[in-house]
């Protein structure tokens, strides 16, 4: 596997860190109803959304590398 | 002698030998690590009541700072994407470009390990108290105005102090074993303004158990230590390697850049890994 197939699979689990933290500070909020914590919920389901946007294009941009 | 297979790849494995030596290493990191989160999960589920904090209903949030653990995990997802970044560059031909890249990756790992001694000293000089009465704090020391680390309770009877002036989290955080009583704390009485730390003089003869968050106070934080010191270690150990490339390599890149391009490819790898160790650290120490 090159470094490019592990990068895939690292921003794969970034992007899972990050809807799962999203979750965790929505049930926080749902808990306590704190508004920063919305907003925290806010900011990384954007997060999770700007990586995986990230993967499209470094995959578009690295096409010519195998991934072995 | 020459060593072989560093360019072209070896016939029988397909890749050139030091992708396969990193990958034998990294398997045995990931038994490594494996054996660390097994042991977590084990400790975790197998500790009976009131050994663990809040056994009954979870974890103890709040004793871990999440907003600086949340920024370190963002600064390790960024120095990865530059360590791609760097190597790409690498194999574009273009090596100052390689370097600024890389300048930002070794920049994101020293403030890692920045942030992290932060963490680690504020965890040294945040106590837990227990008292006679059953009631438990947790907060920061005032002696004289600052905050010791690694105090205990043989400290203050060996200081021949009367009694100690603590900080106390308000709202504390810490969340008690089963059975003991969550005590009383005035939120009108903080002194850091805005009601966040009430302080509270305890006399010594009440106290029964005084100890920093250190791994001695606990399973959770001798696992915590044990676990993100290793992972700190080996953040050290790869900026060191890709810092080496990164001022000594143009030597190299110049006589055989291709050797070069597999060196940082491996390096990466490395780094890779590393990240998603934290990537699973950062929820199972922080947020569950």
């Amino acid at each position: 596997m090159s470094l490019k197939a592990f990068h895939l699979v690292f921003v794969t689990a970034s992007v899972l860190l990050m809807l799962g933290v999203g979750a965790w500070c929505f049930a926080q909020y749902r808990e306590g109803g704190e508004s920063s914590q919305l907003a925290y919920c806010g900011l990384c389901l954007l997060c999770a959304g700007g990586l995986v946007v990230y993967g499209r294009i470094f995959l578009k941009k690295l096409k010519h590398i195998s991934f072995l | 002698m020459e060593i072989p297979y560093t360019v072209k790849p070896r016939p029988d494995t397909g890749l050139y030998n030091a992708k396969v030596g990193i990958w034998l290493f990294l398997a045995s990191e990931v038994m490594l690590f494996g054996a660390l989160f097994s042991s977590y999960i084990l400790l975790r589920v197998g500790a009976p009541d009131g050994f663990w904090p809040d056994v009954a209903t979870g974890w103890p949030h709040g004793l871990l700072n999440i907003p600086i653990g949340t920024f370190n995990t963002a600064v390790l997802i960024i120095s990865s994407v530059t360590v791609v970044m760097a190597w790409a560059a690498l194999k574009q031909g273009d090596f100052s470009k390689f370097r600024r890249f890389m300048l930002v990756t070794l920049g994101c790992a020293l403030g890692f390990l920045c942030i992290k001694t932060y963490e680690y000293n504020e965890k040294f000089t945040h106590y837990v108290i227990r008292m006679k009465d059953g009631t438990a704090v947790t907060g920061h020391l005032d002696i004289n105005g600052h905050s010791p680390r690694f105090w205990t309770l043989a400290t203050i009877t060996d200081k021949k102090m009367t009694s100690v002036k603590v900080h106390v989290d308000v709202p504390n955080q810490f969340r008690y074993p089963v059975g003991m009583k969550r005590p009383e704390v005035s939120h009108e009485a903080g002194e850091h303004g805005g009601g966040e730390h009430a302080a509270r003089e305890i006399k010594t003869a009440d106290i029964t158990f005084l100890q920093a968050f250190v791994p001695a106070t606990g399973t959770f934080f001798a696992i915590y230590f044990t676990m993100t010191f290793l992972h700190g270690l080996h953040v050290f150990g790869g900026a060191m390697v890709l810092g080496y490339f990164t001022f000594f390599g143009r030597k190299m890149y110049e006589s055989d850049p291709e050797r070069m391009t597999n060196r940082i490819e491996v390096g990466g790898l490395f780094w890779h890994f590393v990240d998603l160790v934290w990537i699973f650290l950062f929820p199972v120490m922080y947020l569950l």
